[in-house]
């Protein structure tokens, strides 16, 4: 079949974002808000908000986090927006991804110029338990959900199958929070951006201040090894292999092709596009890979004319560090069965030849559903322009990829990026 | 039972009776489990319910520690708990169901994929309140 694309082109001229972290006393408009100021600080050539002809963002519940459904509009009205075309989808964690999307339709189908996507969440007003509750909505309420699951159980499904047909151990899982913590340390918007070395000392400290036994450990691998220290909460899936329940919102500027010279001299064209997905875990041929994002890679990769072999900076969805593993193969990276083999050689550090979640990923940056998706696409644009600071992807990072799930996997989202000068 | 939709609302009623039942589309002879009220091959609702043998293998598991509000309720908890896992039926589909009988401790020596279960039933609640939940035994 004949690849489909967009009718014109479309690119991104600004990113924001809020740090991600837990910020009581602001609600999603508030994060919003900041994350509008700041995108808005990072078009070169400056804008006037009042060139914004639609708005859509990803927001998966602040119906249940916030007792506030209809987001759209009062995310409008906080920006002074009103009364542009505001909308609202949800696509589980993959929410903001499918924001973009639709922003990049919009614009494509030539019904908009300029339009501003929004990624928020709102989840630390709630109970950690009424967080999960909420979480869980989200998996198979008839099938999955009475059988027991959590997300980290359905993900952890996906880790002893793989563990299982490949010979991965738990020590894999290990090595991508270890990387993934490495890298978070250098992003100050991380929510925690501290190597797992730093939360061993800071464990002692505590222990010691308390007057209790200090614990000791002879690296980070056995710090995570050890039960006290890294619980198991769906073996294989420890504390330390799951992402955090987070706050934050982000901001992008998407423009038709034709206008982003007067944005910026630097806009990165959004050239591959794909969504794809999937039944639920128990229905699925394969536990060892995540169909909907091997579909969603293969449009993106056609609509780009690209290969993987191409990509130079990547941000994956970790929610949980099984899924790290699953998406460098999903992606082309690595074959069904060597992903894991590359994380064990550190070939997806920041400075390896294969760079995997610069920005700490959602492990260690923090995951506020909604706005994961579009939070991906801040690192790529610091990256491809390089203006990553400290933690700087070296070399000509001319392309780039987001790859954002939704749920267990159910829905995959992935977008490529270009940049050309 | 003939009248019984085929559907979810179905399934758990004959689970209550200690009966796993999926249906098979008399159109394209696919099997459904759970039921379907549609057959997604040949877009027709002619279907019949037939039982299964409850005799499967674990595909994928995992023991949970950090459990979710039902299960609380249902007694679990970091000191007690609890394996969850698909099963494949000697009869095609796969379907999620906790597993009983294996040892929690050690699940890396102790759970293997392709362990053979039978299935079984859990009664939860009381009252009104009652339900059964499909389970699996790792036969011995």
């Amino acid at each position: 079949m004949a690849v489909k694309k967009l009718r014109r082109g479309v690119a991104l001229v600004g990113a924001g974002m809020t740090p991600f972290g837990t910020f009581p006393g602001l609600n999603t408009r508030d994060l919003f808000v900041q994350a509008f100021q700041e995108m808005r600080a990072s078009v070169d050539k400056g804008f006037d908000p009042k060139d914004i002809e639609a708005l859509v963002i990803g927001n998966y519940s602040s119906t249940m986090f916030e007792g506030q459904n209809f987001m759209a509009p009062y995310v409008a009205d906080a920006v002074g927006l009103t009364p542009i075309p505001a909308s609202r989808v949800e696509c589980a964690c993959a929410s903001s991804g499918l924001a973009l999307r639709q922003a990049i339709m919009t614009i494509g189908s030539g019904l908009a110029d300029v339009v501003l996507v929004g990624g928020l969440e709102k989840e630390s007003d709630l109970p950690i338990a009424r967080v999960t509750d909420v979480l869980a909505t989200a998996s198979d309420s008839i099938y999955e959900n009475p059988a027991g699951f959590t997300f980290p159980g359905l993900y952890a499904l996906l880790a002893t199958a793989y563990m299982d047909r490949y010979g991965a151990t738990p020590e894999t899982f290990m090595k991508i929070a270890i990387k993934n913590h490495e890298n978070g340390v250098l992003n100050p918007k991380a929510q925690f951006g501290a190597r797992i070395a730093d939360i061993m000392v800071s464990k002692q400290k505590a222990a010691a201040k308390r007057g209790k036994p200090v614990p000791q450990w002879d690296s980070e691998l056995d710090f995570l090894k050890d039960d006290q220290a890294n619980p198991a909460i769906a073996w294989p899936m420890r504390l330390f292999d799951c992402s955090p329940v987070s706050d934050g919102a982000v901001s992008l500027l998407l423009v038709a092709e034709e206008i982003a010279s007067s944005f910026t001299d630097k806009p990165l064209h959004i050239i591959g596009y794909g969504q794809g997905s999937d039944v639920p875990t128990y229905e699925r041929e394969s536990l060892t890979t995540i169909k909907a994002a091997r579909v969603a890679a293969e449009q993106a990769y056609a609509t780009a004319g690209v290969t993987p072999k191409d990509i130079k900076v990547c941000e994956v969805h970790d929610c949980f560090t099984i899924a790290e593993l699953i998406a460098i193969e999903d992606l082309g990276f690595f074959k069904p069965g060597e992903g894991y083999k590359a994380i064990e050689e550190g070939l997806t550090s920041r400075l390896g030849p294969r760079p995997i979640n610069s920005s700490g990923g959602l492990k260690s940056k923090g995951h506020p559903v909604g706005a994961t998706g579009a939070g991906q696409v801040v690192e790529v644009f610091k990256q491809m322009r390089g203006e990553a600071g400290p933690r700087q992807v070296p070399g000509d990072l001319n392309l780039g990829l987001t790859h954002n799930l939704g749920g267990s996997g159910m829905a995959a989202i992935v977008h490529i990026f270009e940049r050309r000068q | 039972m003939s009248e019984l939709p085929f559907n979810s609302t179905s399934y758990y009623h004959l689970l209550s009776e200690h009966k796993l039942m999926g249906c098979r589309n008399k159109t394209s002879g696919k099997f459904y489990l759970p039921p379907r009220p549609m057959c997604t091959t040949s877009y027709s609702s002619d279907m019949e319910w037939e039982p299964v043998s409850g005799k499967g293998e674990i595909i994928a598991f995992t023991v949970i520690t950090v459990a979710p509000t039902h299960m609380i309720e249902a007694g679990y908890s970091r000191e007690n708990p609890y394996c969850a896992a698909i099963v494949r039926l000697q009869e095609g589909p796969a379907i999620s169901a906790q597993i009983l009988g294996v040892d929690l401790s050690m699940p890396e020596e102790a759970i293997k994929i392709g362990t053979p279960v039978q299935a079984t039933f859990i009664e939860r609640g009381e009252g009104p309140a009652k339900r059964i939940y499909l389970a699996f035994e790792v036969v011995q």
